[in-house]
């Protein structure tokens, strides 16, 4: 149990970091809530429904880019992700631990945008909910993994979200399929068969990342 | 020519074309490999007549 | 690693395979009963597109190998496979594009499936080359771009799903890909012109791995004679 004890210390350390500090979930929830009052303007009134819900899955992701571009930020202000190797036993925990709080990030903003946008737009449905849920583990596990790489590139912030958007794009797909279908369930299968895959990808590479 | 004909010569072209590009930076690139080995070349002459020089001082 | 002496044997063959698929799309396979002439297009953007898979499936192979097994060279092997994958993508968009003009009316049509992977796979591996060149190159560049290239892999099928599955949904179904109706000498013609396309690939894979190597020897023959 050693592992999950590595995990969940990780994890809540980032957490209380963010508690203190306060400077990643504010700029989140800020930011979602100014998306959706932008996607107003940018929808003509006469505009369907479906539009709205296919937009939501835009400020889903770019917000969930917003906080990912700040995942490793304290580390390597502090200098500390070497540190942070070594000190752990199995490093795949580091991706873990940071992918849970980003994940707590992403959750606690859609806490707030998801009745927002039922509020500006349309009715929320659990087809969406269950998407969204789903929807987030994967863009935790991979956007993870590649904050962990642009950080180590001298591009840094401006390389995230070209490596992290063709990624996402089936996520996307099942995303918009399952708040739009009928039946969503084909959509909410697939969007757990890419958590599953991209999961495992990034909890088996996360080490390479991280160490030479 | 028909349309579909015009269009079936197209597609072939962008092939053919591709690979020109590539006969193209190839070229280049063996161009700079020509003139880094001239360079180096010139570069071991200049060594093996120093050499003897330096050797000659030493036993001078 | 190749022989340096098998390059032009391999550039002859596929010079050879070349010629033959050519004359056999142009001379011996019938002309498509349905689509006609603009049927032909077939013949090259199917290989291509199929090739460039396969290099890209290479590609993450030797990053594979590297990540495990620290294999020399893997990584510059990885990268080299990449590259020309994503020129054989940018030769799949191009054909595709003229083969949804004539069958469509469209320079681009989302109800093409193969299409819209190709431009997500395109806008994947042209970011690869951001990251790669946005790092010094040491052990760092090779393990991420080794892992970049895995999760290639992992995409083309899961974003081929996804394509698949949303079509019912997003986009109208224009074009049931049911695979077309080959004759003999269609099969024939296509079979061919996938190994003349494989040939290419693995000659100008081999080609510019020589060219990356000879640089490095220049570079340490530079570093020989200067000091």
């Amino acid at each position: 149990m050693t592992y999950f004890a590595d995990v969940g210390a990780l994890a809540r350390k980032d957490l209380m970091l963010e508690l203190r500090a306060r400077d990643t979930l504010p700029a989140m929830l800020l930011f979602v809530l100014s998306t959706l009052v932008v996607f107003h303007f940018v929808l003509p009134s006469d505009s369907s429904e479906l539009a709205a819900k296919g937009l939501l899955w835009v400020a889903i992701l770019f917000t969930a880019l917003l906080g990912l571009s700040r995942a490793f930020a304290a580390e390597r202000e502090q200098g500390v992700i070497d540190g942070l190797v070594l000190a752990t036993r199995d490093r795949s925990a580091i991706w873990l631990g940071k992918a849970l709080a980003i994940l707590a990030f992403l959750g606690l903003a859609e806490i707030v945008a998801l009745p927002a946008f039922g509020l500006f737009f349309t009715h929320v449905g659990g087809g969406t909910i269950a998407g969204v849920v789903l929807a987030d583990v994967g863009i935790c596990a991979v956007g993870t993994l590649l904050a962990a790489m642009a950080t180590a590139s001298r591009a840094r912030e401006l390389l995230l979200p070209l490596i992290f958007l063709p990624l996402t794009i089936p996520i996307v797909i099942g995303g918009v399929g399952a708040s739009v279908a009928g039946h969503p369930g084909k959509y909410l299968a697939f969007l757990a068969l890419y958590d599953a895959i991209f999961g495992l990808v990034a909890w088996g590479s996360f080490e390479y990342v991280v160490t030479e | 020519m028909t349309a579909a004909e015009k269009y079936v010569a197209g597609a072939y072209l962008v092939v053919f074309v591709v690979v020109l590009a590539y006969v193209l930076i190839i070229a280049t690139k063996l161009a700079r490999l020509e003139r880094e080995v001239a360079e180096l070349t010139e570069l071991a002459r200049e060594r093996r007549v120093q050499e003897p020089e330096r050797k000659a001082v030493a036993l001078g | 690693m190749l022989p340096a002496n098998r390059l032009p044997a391999l550039a002859t063959l596929a010079l050879g395979l070349m010629v033959a698929a050519v004359a056999l799309v142009a001379y011996v396979a019938p002309v498509d009963a349905n689509q006609g002439l603009s049927q032909k297009i077939f013949y090259f953007h199917v290989p291509v597109a199929l090739t460039a898979y396969a290099l890209f499936g290479w590609g993450a192979w030797r990053g594979l190998r590297h990540l495990w097994k620290r294999e020399q060279g893997a990584d510059l092997e990885s990268y080299v496979a990449i590259h020309l994958g994503v020129i054989f993508g940018a030769m799949t968009l191009l054909t595709g594009s003229i083969w949804a003009k004539i069958s469509w009316g469209r320079w681009w049509a989302w109800s093409s499936d193969q299409l819209v992977l190709f431009l997500v796979l395109f806008l994947f591996y042209s970011a690869y080359f951001m990251l790669r060149f946005s790092i010094e190159p040491g052990p760092q560049r090779a393990n991420l771009s080794a892992v970049y290239a895995v999760f290639g892999v992992a995409l083309i099928p899961v974003s081929f799903l996804a394509i698949r599955i949303s079509k019912d949904i997003i986009h109208p179904v224009v074009f049931k890909s049911t695979g077309p109706d080959m004759s003999g000498t269609m099969f024939l013609a296509f079979c061919v012109s996938w190994a003349a396309m494989l040939a290419l690939a693995a000659t100008l894979y081999h080609v510019e791995l020589a060219g990356k190597r000879l640089d490095a020897r220049l570079k340490e023959l530079r570093e020989a004679l200067t000091s």
